[in-house]
């Protein structure tokens, strides 16, 4: 479904990847983790199509289609959903409002008739039940005065409603008590099918206790230094990331 | 013959036949000041940045008795706001107050020429509160307002009493076959515990330039409640300066908002005299401007007595070519211990043509007071347009939703919910046909 070959990006003349080649599956479920400063998020932002990101070379195929060449709402119309590690306030636009006119967009790029408000509501309410999440929220400005817990239960309450076929996490346990990490991961379990799939972009393993990887990579200045099974994350977890950096230091010496 | 000149033997002629009836000194001083002051030019540091010499570089149909007009209440038909069936409306054509056109639904509104106020019951009250506005307002287009003050009217909203519809205002200039200079002045009395809704409008018919120098001088006493809307939304042809100056003279509630949509040139001068202790005023301020239109909103909130509160919000949209400019004054008076005053400008650019000069500028004479104030010229937030982008919604829409959500605070403070919705549609419409 997602295919990434050899992809270099950077942002303001500072080069970030060097090099990433990746392939995601439909039904797989893969991490990327890594030190700080190794590009996870650059990698994140990269495939939602953030224009502050320049891509220097390499391919991203993602269902049969050039990602690169989409523009970032394109790319959500094709099945692509980055949930932000730091989600945007903007008051004065209602939550609901902004999540109606996102889901008939996209189901607009998708070939399908707009929701009228009865679907869209009924729609809105099932998915509210599956994420937890209250109607009180929904009716603030979106994300104003969240706490950190809400903000991030409101991005996956917003995969939820757009239903992708990529989800990519960026972070999203960052700030989050283990509560909230237990709400946000069953909500995500809960998308989960064989056709889609999920990357979750982490510093720490414990998010992967909830939302279980089939595959783990690690990331190092730039590139993939290492992939392997979830058990992998529990060895970085025992030994930190030091030893990646100087198994990855020694392959540079050689 | 210069500008001065060419009114001066406007005045001349008028001000013998008209009789003054009763203003006729106040006319002869203002028309000295304005002979001595002139048109500001852009030396003038309050007129630094809106140039408006040459716009009397034209010639205007003008004295005021010379006037002939067909505007008819069909004509206003097609301009009235919405709500207007539950509101008195009143109208002015080309400055003058309109008996026949306007519609009284409020009994406890009392409506009256300003000249006839000042003969009878209201002598004391006009004496005292006519041309209040020239202790803040000194340049020679205020002057020349006063120096032909004819056709004016005296509002009064009598004690207790709870005017229950909105007072439509608006202002016609009737510019089908000829250039206008149009002077609309009202003077406007709240009582003690009354409450009032003013909205304001401005409509030129025809293509005519038209010039609207208006002045509305308002007073509000004790326990009153005052809502002043000022919607400005005419042609690229015209142009406007438009003083609006509120004196809280007891313990009292203003709040005014004002909507700057469209208009060649519009200068709105807005002052507040904080009068009494615990006065509250609140001023907010929305304008959208395209093409190569020219808004300058300058504000003074005088703090006179002791604890006050004023609270001011303006935001500014500016697209294409449009031009700025924000002043925000604070005055705070020796006595004034206490007071509370807080002035935000904000400005976001659309494009690269775009300008703003914005400028707070505060004067504290007490020193148990608490005063911010902040300005701000910028993009688009690129943050919250990604975001909305990644969730598939296209770069058009969610620029007009962020400018929706961006106006939107200020809009919440229209009361009258008619009123409110009108402005909405008028900001939807444009950023779906003009902002590309």
């Amino acid at each position: 479904m997602l295919s990434i070959q050899n992809l270099h990006a950077g942002i303001e003349g500072k080069k970030i990847l060097n090099g990433i080649n990746l392939d995601i599956k439909p039904g797989e479920v893969h991490a990327i983790m890594g030190p700080n400063g190794s590009g996870k998020s650059t990698l994140a932002n990269v495939l939602a199509g953030r224009a502050d990101y320049e891509v220097l070379h390499g391919t991203v195929e993602f269902l049969g289609k050039d990602l690169l060449e989409l523009s970032p709402e394109k790319r959500a119309g094709e099945g692509l959903f980055l949930a932000f590690q730091y989600p945007v306030e903007i008051p004065g636009l209602s939550t609901v409002n902004f999540i109606k006119t996102a889901v008939n967009e996209v189901r607009k790029y998708r070939g399908l008739g707009s929701l009228d408000s009865v679907a869209f509501l009924k729609l809105m309410k099932e998915k509210m039940a599956l994420m937890n999440i209250e109607q009180s929220l929904l009716s603030r400005s979106l994300n104003e005065g969240f706490s950190g817990g809400e903000k991030k239960r409101n991005e996956v309450f917003q995969m939820a409603m757009l239903e992708p076929r990529l989800a990519i996490l960026d972070e999203t346990d960052s700030g989050l008590d283990i509560d909230a990490i237990r709400i946000v991961s069953n909500g995500v379990n809960k998308l989960r099918n064989k056709d889609n799939a999920v990357l979750v972009v982490t510093h720490y393993q414990r998010l992967l206790d909830y939302i279980v990887p089939d595959f783990v990579h690690v990331l190092y200045n730039g590139r993939i230094v290492r992939s392997g099974g979830k058990e992998l994350a529990l060895e970085l977890e025992e030994r930190g990331y030091d030893f990646i950096k100087n198994e990855s230091q020694e392959v540079e010496t050689v | 013959m210069n500008t001065i000149e060419y009114f001066k033997e406007r005045f001349d002629q008028w001000q013998p036949v008209s009789g003054g009836n009763g203003f006729g000194t106040i006319r002869q001083e203002a028309f000295d000041a304005f002979s001595r002051l002139g048109i500001p030019g852009s030396k003038n540091e309050e007129w630094k940045y809106t140039r408006v010499a040459g716009l009397f570089n034209k010639e205007y149909q003008f004295p005021p008795d010379s006037f002939t007009t067909s505007v008819t209440a069909k004509d206003l038909d097609g301009f009235r706001l919405p709500g207007a069936a539950a509101a008195n409306e009143l109208v002015f054509v080309n400055g003058f107050f309109s008996f026949p056109l306007s519609v009284i639904r409020s009994s406890d509104l009392t409506i009256l020429p300003l000249e006839d106020a000042a003969k009878n019951d209201f002598k004391e009250l006009v004496a005292k509160e006519f041309g209040d506005s020239s202790k803040y307002i000194k340049d020679g287009i205020h002057a020349l307002n006063t120096a032909f003050v004819h056709g004016a009217v005296f509002i009064h909203i009598k004690k207790g009493q709870v005017v229950e519809h909105p007072v439509y205002i608006y202002n016609i200039t009737d510019a089908r076959s000829a250039n206008i200079l149009a002077q609309p002045r009202s003077l406007i009395h709240v009582n003690e515990n009354a409450h009032v809704q003013l909205v304001e409008t401005y409509i030129t018919l025809g293509t005519n330039q038209s010039f609207t120098n208006q002045v509305m001088e308002v007073t509000v006493e004790k326990d009153a409640r005052l809502e002043y809307y000022k919607i400005q939304n005419d042609g690229d042809h015209t142009n406007q300066v438009s003083t609006t100056h509120i004196r809280q003279t007891g313990k009292s509630y203003v709040h005014t908002v004002t909507i700057s949509l469209n208009g060649g040139l519009v200068r709105n001068n807005l002052t507040l005299a904080l009068d009494a202790r615990y006065c509250e005023a609140h001023l907010y301020g929305l304008y959208f401007q395209t093409g190569q239109s020219h808004i300058d909103n300058h504000t003074v909130v005088d703090n006179i007595k002791p604890n006050c509160l004023s609270n001011e919000l303006y935001k500014g949209i500016m697209n294409d070519r449009s031009t700025g400019v924000f002043n925000g004054k604070i005055f705070v008076q020796p006595q004034a211990q206490k007071t509370n005053a807080y002035q935000s400008n904000k400005n976001v650019l659309l494009s690269d043509n775009a300008s703003v000069n914005t400028k707070p500028q505060l004067e504290i004479f007490a020193d148990d007071v608490k005063c911010t104030h902040g300005c701000t010229v910028g993009r688009l937030n690129e943050e919250g347009l990604f975001y909305l982008q990644s969730r598939g919604i296209s770069e058009k829409t969610a620029r007009n939703l962020l400018l929706r959500a961006y106006a939107s605070d200020i809009l919440e403070h229209i009361q009258p919910a008619p009123i409110r919705s009108y402005v909405e549609h008028l900001i939807v419409e444009r950023l779906e046909t003009d902002i590309s």
